[in-house]
């Protein structure tokens, strides 16, 4: 088989399973977990592999497995140029941050958990930038929320980690939500969620009356996620997260997830005036508060975080321009972005490691401590300033000329321009101070540590990435040329413009730009003191605090509104549900526009039946009127039970009819034995209020049900059952249709059944184990409890009942009967036996335990289902022939007998377990104070 | 006949909704009981009513009932017996572990007077006192 055809699926799914594998590793071994994730993010890297030369081919790989497909789900997969290139940044950056945080954690950090989050926040990502189905996507972007959530709280004993963690979900989450909305309007307006239908239908979509709001929901998603204005706020919080975290989410992965979106629906949405507005708006207000902010911030981390956030908006920002030349600035910076950036928080990670501070006012002179890191911090700096000769410097100088030639549409354009370099400023700014506060100006202020270099292995995936940053810098056309072009064909859906890498254009605006940021950022930069002392006179609004109080709010609504309806108390919950469902069904009846009944000619009546009704009638009624004397409630309920059985005899139900009878006489031992220990009255209940309100909601859902009943009955209809009246002799071999149905045409159902069955048989035995009751009331037992007569007639009798279970049984393909009337008689047969004889009397008989025969039942149904899978069958599909045995004749043997024998079992085990358990519990010794 | 059945099915449901409205477990379990019975009756009835027309294949007989509803019907049946097995055991639990059998596990509600004299008055109002704290604590 071609490896082509199924490795994207793998490469996202390992992730995961490496994550339960790190997990458990680390049990035995704290390195293994780290050993665990690098070599599966190796080997789905050589998973990738393989595909590299179809995609620099220019073709797209697309693997599709049909789920749900009619309602448009799919699990399918799609690399191309643009999936390629993130899933490189997803899996060698991770990999480098897996190496860098094995020797980050310190010894007291749970490596297990923290390798578990990674792996599965990286097969997230993967999901994310693989998908091409729309809905598998939300999936796994929202599995990249709740993995990172579970990444930035990690040092859970940590306040601002868990509050950064929770509002990071918070945010992104409702992003999330918002994406999902999007995706579901675009899969309206396209007819399909395949991405590569709605990447082909770009006009159809813009043109749409939709588009507005699909426009605005997806984008509600990019900006939660990528930390645009105005909810960039998240982000600064979520740096209370270890620092290999903080190098891998906020450089290549997770806040680029909603700059992933924005390049891969560019075709599809891009192009129209809102597009820019919101987009180019909003990136635009993101890179100067960003680029602003960030000057400002003594920790190291919260400089990186408000310069992530800008280079974010630099990056919205060419997307919002809406060309195709914006569009490979876009996509070249967020490469170079994704290496400089993971590089500059390894390095900040590195100084709080050795030093054990990030505070910009203490930290000085630390080149003479680790000139190794200081030089790689100098390098990752200097692309962040975009200086020449470094890949930042590129990308910056498309980006400026982006600016201006985008300034020459529109009259009041020309601010673009000086924007841009206004941020341009501020960025060479805040990268001079990482650069010169941490290492120059002086010495170090009372550090808890002396500084010194870190360990080798934490500095190689530096060491990787800063050559990254000068080779792509100096030899752009032999580095990041090929794979930038790929991604920007397959974002832009078409062959991208001629564009040029080279370090030189001649003197232009852009390079006159550069040169202005370059000169006024430094000195910027040296007259900071006075900045800093007037940015910190005034207040500045606090986000976080905002947050927290809309939080506090929300909460306290949903709880007050949740008081309201839910006291902890049944009745008043059941009121509610009910009277819900009547105004439900009330709208329903008013909106009903044709005449209440139909014209369906209606049976005759008759005076049997009209008794019948009536006694129907009159035991519910007394069922009711008399509800507070338990026994005979409990008598009358037998009645209404009896003759329903009646009614399916009448209306040629023989099946519904015998099941009804056996259920009946088994269900109400049942009850009898529980009554025994229940008190035998009920209180009067005062509460008039309750029991008006009570009483109308009963005979509005009464009226409702008549009403609705007759409405269904005085019409005509056309069954689907035609189908199965026709293929039960042919397609299921017997001739009991209803049989039939169960065991075959819906033996699945008929298998989810004996589940739940089975399920309440376990509850059941699971409750009554170790259960201490005494009966409510002292019972005169009579002396005599197990009467000779009945002794001897029940055990006469067992072997005829069960002679009548098994031909009931029997028959049940052909004539009324089957496993689960066969079942209830059989259970009724064992249990007369144990009321008359005594449960110690049967048990030591009958040595079978009903576990074992609701575990065999279960055993045996499913294993039909699975044989027919065997043969190359869908599952539960049943054979049958005729033999013809001597006495007997003529007889039909299908494998759905075997499935019904499964049901059998299961309901003989569940019902005697049921029972015998209740009525093992007066055999436990009294306690003479009662309760 | 179809309004007799639906008379039957209505009030059975009337009773049914009435009786799960009740504070105590036994007879919320009768009542869900008889709400079972008419659920299944209405599921039923959905198929149309017949009579002598059984839905086994016989060449003889004109014509068949609608086997899909009986057939739902059928488990349906079974699994209301699961349910009201597993609730009156719940009830029995919950009688076991907070000595009465009121649904919300109070021993008497505000609005109930228990006219049995079957035990001694002490008990109840220890018991109530106790379970008055209970109800601070919420």
């Amino acid at each position: 088989m071609n490896l082509l055809a199924f490795n994207l699926p793998i490469v996202v799914l390992l992730p995961f399973i490496a994550a339960a594998a790190a997990a458990y590793s680390a049990k035995f071994n704290r390195l293994a977990a780290a050993w665990v994730s690098g070599i599966a993010t190796i080997i789905s890297l050589a998973l990738l592999i393989p595909a590299a030369a179809a995609i620099f081919g220019g073709e797209t790989i697309i693997q599709n497995w049909n789920w749900l497909h009619q309602a448009g789900l799919q699990f399918a997969f799609r690399l191309d140029g643009l999936a390629m290139l993130f899933s490189f940044l997803i899996l060698i950056i991770g990999l480098l941050v897996i190496i860098y945080a094995r020797w980050y954690l310190a010894a007291k950090d749970s490596m297990g958990r923290f390798f578990a989050y990674l792996m599965m926040f990286m097969g997230s990502m993967l999901g994310i930038v693989m998908s091409e189905n729309l809905i598998q996507l939300v999936v796994f972007w929202e599995l990249t929320s709740i993995t990172s959530f579970l990444l930035i709280s990690y040092w859970q004993h940590r306040k601002d980690a868990r509050e950064g963690a929770r509002m990071a979900l918070a945010i992104t989450g409702a992003g999330g939500l918002a994406l999902l909305g999007g995706v579901i309007l675009l899969g309206h307006i396209v007819g399909s969620y395949q991405l590569s239908d709605v990447l082909a239908s770009g006009d159809l979509i813009r043109n749409h009356e939709l588009y507005l709001p699909t426009l605005i929901l997806i984008l509600l998603a990019v900006f939660t996620k990528s930390a645009q204005f105005p909810f960039h706020f998240w982000l600064p919080h979520a740096m209370a997260a270890p620092t290999p975290v903080s190098a891998y989410l906020h450089s290549a992965t997770m806040v680029k997830a909603g700059i992933f979106l924005l390049a891969r629906f560019f075709p599809a949405l891009s192009g129209t005036d809102a597009w820019m507005w919101l987009v180019g708006g909003a990136g635009m207000a993101t890179l100067l508060i960003g680029a602003y902010t960030a000057l400002f911030k003594h920790d190291l981390k919260g400089l990186l975080a408000y310069s992530t956030i800008s280079h974010l908006g630099l990056i919205t920002l060419l997307f919002g321009f809406s060309s195709q030349f914006a569009t490979v600035a876009a996509i070249f910076h967020i490469i170079n972005h994704a290496t400089f950036k993971a590089s500059l928080f390894m390095v900040a990670g590195i100084i709080d490691h050795e030093t054990g501070s990030r505070d910009m006012r203490k930290l000085n002179g630390l080149l003479k401590y680790m000139p190794h890191t200081a030089a790689l911090a100098i390098i990752a700096s200097l692309a962040m300033a975009g200086v020449p000769l470094l890949n930042g410097f590129l990308s910056k100088e498309m980006f400026f000329a982006e600016a201006v030639s985008f300034s020459q549409g529109n009259s009041f354009a020309w601010i673009i321009p000086v924007l841009v370099t206004i941020a341009g400023v501020f960025s060479v700014a805040y990268s001079l101070r990482f650069v010169h506060d941490v290492f120059f100006n002086g010495e170090p202020i009372d550090l808890p540590r002396t500084p010194h270099e870190p360990p080798r292995f934490m500095k190689i995936p530096v060491d990787l990435l800063v050559i990254v940053c000068l080779a792509v810098g100096i030899l752009p056309m032999y580095t990041v040329a090929p794979i930038l072009d790929i991604a920007v064909t397959a974002s832009l859906q078409s062959t991208p413009p001629e564009y040029s890498l080279a370090l030189w254009h001649g003197v232009n605006l852009p390079l006159i730009m550069s040169a202005i940021a370059l000169g006024v950022g430094a000195l910027v930069y040296f007259r900071r003191k006075p900045l800093i002392a007037n940015y910190e006179r005034h207040e500045h609004i606090n986000a976080k605090q905002y947050f927290q109080k809309i939080l506090a709010a929300v909460i306290r609504f949903s709880e007050w509104l949740s008081a309201r309806f839910d006291k902890g108390s049944l009745q008043n919950a059941a009121a509610w549900t009910l009277f819900a469902t009547l105004v439900i069904s009330a709208y329903g009846f008013i909106s009903f526009n044709s005449p209440l009944l139909g014209d369906r000619t209606l049976l005759p009546m008759e005076p049997v039946s009209m008794i019948a009704a009536a006694v129907i009638i009159v035991a519910s009624i007394l069922t009711l009127a008399w509800h507070r004397q338990r026994l005979q409630s409990l008598i009358v309920i037998g009645v209404v039970g009896l003759i329903t059985s009646l009614v399916f005899v009448k209306f040629s139900a023989p099946d519904l009819a015998l099941t009804q009878l056996s259920v009946e006489v088994v269900t109400i031992v049942l009850l009898l034995l529980a009554l025994y220990f229940l008190p035998q009255t009920t209180p009067k209940e005062t509460g008039m209020s309750r029991l008006g309100r009570d009483a109308l909601l009963a005979i509005a859902s009464g009226i409702g049900v008549f009403l609705f009943t007759m409405m269904v009955l005085s019409r005509d209809f056309s069954s689907i059952s035609e189908y199965f009246l026709a293929n039960s002799v042919p397609g299921g071999g017997g001739t009991n249709v209803v049989n039939v149905i169960l065991v075959d045409f819906r033996g699945f159902d008929t298998l989810g059944e004996i589940i739940v069955l089975a399920l309440a048989g376990l509850g059941i035995y699971a409750m009554l184990q170790g259960l201490h009751i005494n009966p409510h009331s002292r019972f005169r037992i009579n002396a005599d409890a197990h009467p000779v007569i009945l002794q001897t007639f029940s055990r006469l009798m067992l072997p005829l009942m069960l002679l009548v279970a098994v031909f009931i049984f029997l028959r049940g393909h052909n004539l009324p009967g089957g496993g689960f009337i066969a079942g209830l008689i059989a259970s009724v047969a064992l249990i007369v036996v144990y009321l008359s004889n005594g449960i110690e009397w049967t048990q030591s008989r009958l040595r079978v335990d009903m576990h074992m025969v609701i575990g065999f039942g279960l055993l045996i149904a499913t294993t039909t289902g699975l044989a027919a899978m065997l043969v190359g069958y869908p599952f539960l599909t049943s054979a049958f022939s005729h033999i013809h045995w001597p006495v007997v004749g003529d007889f039909e043997l299908a494998s759905a007998i075997a499935f019904d024998l499964g049901v059998f079992l299961v309901v003989v085990g569940s019902s005697v377990i049921s029972l015998v358990q209740l009525g093992q519990l007066s055999h436990k010794p009294e306690n003479p104070e009662g309760v | 006949m179809e309004i007799l059945l639906a008379l039957s099915i209505s009030v059975m449901t009337a009773a049914g909704v009435f009786l799960t409205l009740r504070a105590r477990t036994f007879p919320v379990v009768l009542g869900l009981t008889l709400l079972a019975y008419a659920v299944n009756l209405f599921l039923f009835s959905m198929g149309r009513l017949q009579i002598g027309l059984p839905s086994v294949i016989d060449p003889q007989q004109g014509g068949y009932t609608d086997p899909l509803p009986q057939a739902l019907v059928l488990t349906a049946i079974v699994i209301a017996f699961g349910m009201t097995a597993f609730l009156i055991v719940l009830a029995l639990k919950a009688r076991a572990e907070l000595g009465n059998d009121h649904v919300d596990g109070l021993h008497l509600a505000a609005d109930e007077i228990d006219e049995s004299a079957e035990k001694p008055k002490t008990r109840h109002s220890s018991n109530r006192k106790k379970f008055t704290k209970r109800d601070k604590r919420r």
